[in-house]
């Protein structure tokens, strides 16, 4: 063996070993941290992973940017949603006075809260933007309680790792990460622009999460669940993803 | 400045610039190299491997290690010494690139469809007044289109794959910029040749270059009609100063800008740095240039295979892919006679 087949083996197998090694510390740092999204395999796996892990190291915290009450929309886009059900109906015709949010799973005290209890709860208002995966947007004052708020007061077990949240509309349910359940801008939306959040911009209860793309911000909000994991959750016994966007192969998150 | 021209045999220890060691020299022992980067001239000793007859190269030729790496691999399979017209590093992120852009360039026009209307400042949709709309039929009904149907939605998998071949585009973008940094390529083939730096010389000497184009000298590529300074040191090819301005525009100007405009579009992104988007001037006008910016990098890709076909494809594709191409021109037009 001459001087620079040895050279080359050696530099080989020590570039080797690294990048298997790193590799797989990779894969326990990533676990470990909650940096692999749900919908990590399958051919966009790799740059699924990429934005969600780069996202969560550098965003988990920051807030979505704000407004100034004069740059709200004056003609803001509901955009469509499925005719509403009879049971929607229903709840209409009473002043949504029965509407209720069930919050069970992984949680110490599940509960049933009315809209008077989620208004009783801390409130706040956001003038955020929404923002379509389509390429629209525009910007409103949200108001609601902090999602946060709900799971504090349910006690939300330390191994929840999700929250999934269902619509009225049937079939229709979404999921987001802890990082995202917990951050100070995900708002259980009742009111929109000093009113009522009107019913094509999803009221009685919308989810809200300005940090990414509109079609988390899902309406008609009934069940909120904390859960460790995704499967079970949608369509297809025991192997749903938790989220009808996924159902129609878009990504699970959507913070780009 | 170093001389262009070290065609000669080297003495050990001699001071030579990087790329134009590449294409082997005569001698042993350690050389040292001058590297002349974007920080500045640098100066390191490499220890070289030498390649006796054995492996195919004529007595007392030599292949250093960093030419090895350089894609000087030619050097040892032809005992004439042919120069490297692309690195194996230059090639092999070229056709990354254009893997990655062509998905890109699919992906984002499918997404485009499912909104075609575009709109300036932070807000905007069907509601409001656009900018400009493309006139073609959309992918969702909720758009006024004036079709009457309404194309299949295609953005679960476009919108994968558009920022999956994004972070493909950048990490290869990286990698190119770190290489181009660090080994001169940026300064020793792309910025304006050392006769052309300076406005004036710069302006007459890209006069020089269009009235070649013009003058149908153009099938004969750059080095002919823009004078001495476009040949390396191996006598293999040089861009001229247009092709120069085109690249470095393209990856100094499009690239990034195209990066930013897209990174702007992301409501995580600009969670954590809102300027990126405040300074394009709000969402709306970033996914309008970020449309802008892309039509500007078509029409480069457009432009760049025209000149490519001119210039002889199969020369240049050879060169682009093999890395052989040392005066390719000129056999390119004895081939054509």
């Amino acid at each position: 063996m001459n001087n620079m087949s040895r050279r080359k083996l050696i530099t080989t197998g020590i570039a080797a070993a690294a990048g298997m090694s790193g590799l797989a510390v990779a894969e326990r740092v990533s676990r470990r941290y909650g940096l692999v999204p749900p919908d990590h395999c399958g051919v966009y796996g790799p740059g699924e992973t990429l934005t969600y892990a780069a996202q969560r190291l550098l965003t988990r915290h920051s807030l979505a940017r704000e407004f100034p009450r004069g740059m709200i929309s004056k003609a803001p886009f509901a955009n469509e949603v499925a005719p509403p059900n009879d049971e929607f109906k229903r709840h209409q015709a009473t002043g949504f006075a029965d509407w209720r949010l069930t919050v069970d799973g992984m949680v110490a005290h599940p509960a049933e809260l009315s809209l008077a209890d989620l208004r009783s709860m801390p409130v706040h208002s956001q003038i955020t933007e929404v923002v379509c995966e389509e390429g629209w947007s525009y910007i409103a004052e949200w108001i609601g309680t902090p999602l946060r708020e709900v799971l504090n007061e349910a006690g939300v077990l330390p191994q929840a790792r999700y929250i999934v949240y269902f619509s009225m509309e049937h079939g229709l349910l979404e999921s987001i990460d802890m990082a995202d359940a917990l951050h100070a801008q995900t708002f259980l939306t009742w009111g929109m622009n000093d009113g009522d959040l009107p019913v094509k911009f999803g009221g009685p209860l919308r989810m809200r999460l300005p940090r990414q793309l509109g079609y988390k911000s899902i309406k008609y909000i009934t069940r909120v669940t904390a859960t460790d994991s995704l499967k079970g959750f949608g369509k297809g016994a025991g192997k749903g993803t938790g989220s009808a966007a996924v159902e129609y192969g878009y990504a699970w998150y959507a913070g780009i | 400045m170093w001389s262009p021209n070290i065609e000669s045999n080297i003495e050990h220890g001699a001071i030579v610039p990087l790329g134009a060691a590449c294409s082997g020299y005569t001698l042993a022992g350690s050389l040292q190299f001058r590297w002349i980067s974007l920080f500045g001239p640098r100066f390191r000793t490499v220890r070289h491997f030498l390649s006796g007859p054995d492996e195919g190269l004529a007595t007392g030729q030599v292949v250093c290690g960093l030419c090895y790496a350089h894609g000087v691999s030619t050097a040892v399979s032809h005992p004439k010494t042919e120069a490297t017209r692309h690195s194996a590093m230059v090639r092999v992120t070229h056709w990354i690139t254009v893997i990655a852009f062509f998905a890109l360039l699919i992906t984002g026009v499918e997404i485009v469809v499912s909104h075609p209307r575009f709109y300036w400042g932070e807000t905007g949709n069907v509601m409001t007044r656009p900018l400009f709309t493309i006139p073609i039929p959309s992918s969702r009904d909720t758009v006024p289109t004036g079709y009457g149907y309404v194309l299949p939605d295609q953005n679960g998998w476009s919108r994968y794959l558009h920022f999956q071949a994004a972070w493909v585009l950048v990490l290869t973008g990286a990698v190119y910029g770190i290489y181009g940094l660090v080994t001169g390529h940026f300064w020793k083939n792309l910025f304006p040749a050392a006769g052309e730096r300076g406005w004036r010389v710069y302006l007459r000497a890209c006069q020089g270059v269009f009235s070649g184009y013009l003058s149908g000298a153009k099938y004969v590529g750059g080095a002919k009609y823009v004078g001495s300074a476009q040949t390396d040191g191996t006598g293999a090819h040089a861009y001229n100063v247009v092709q120069r301005t085109a690249y470095l525009v393209v990856i100094f100007v499009l690239f990034p800008l195209v990066i930013w405009t897209g990174l702007a579009l992301s409501p995580a992104f600009d969670a954590a740095v809102p300027a990126a988007v405040n300074l394009l001037g709000g969402r709306q006008s970033a996914r309008t240039l970020h449309f802008f910016v892309s039509g500007a990098l078509v029409v480069f890709l457009v432009v760049h295979v025209a000149m490519v076909a001119l210039a002889g494809f199969r020369s240049r594709m050879r060169a682009m892919i093999t890395g052989q191409g040392g005066g390719a021109d000129i056999e390119a037009q004895k081939e054509r006679t």
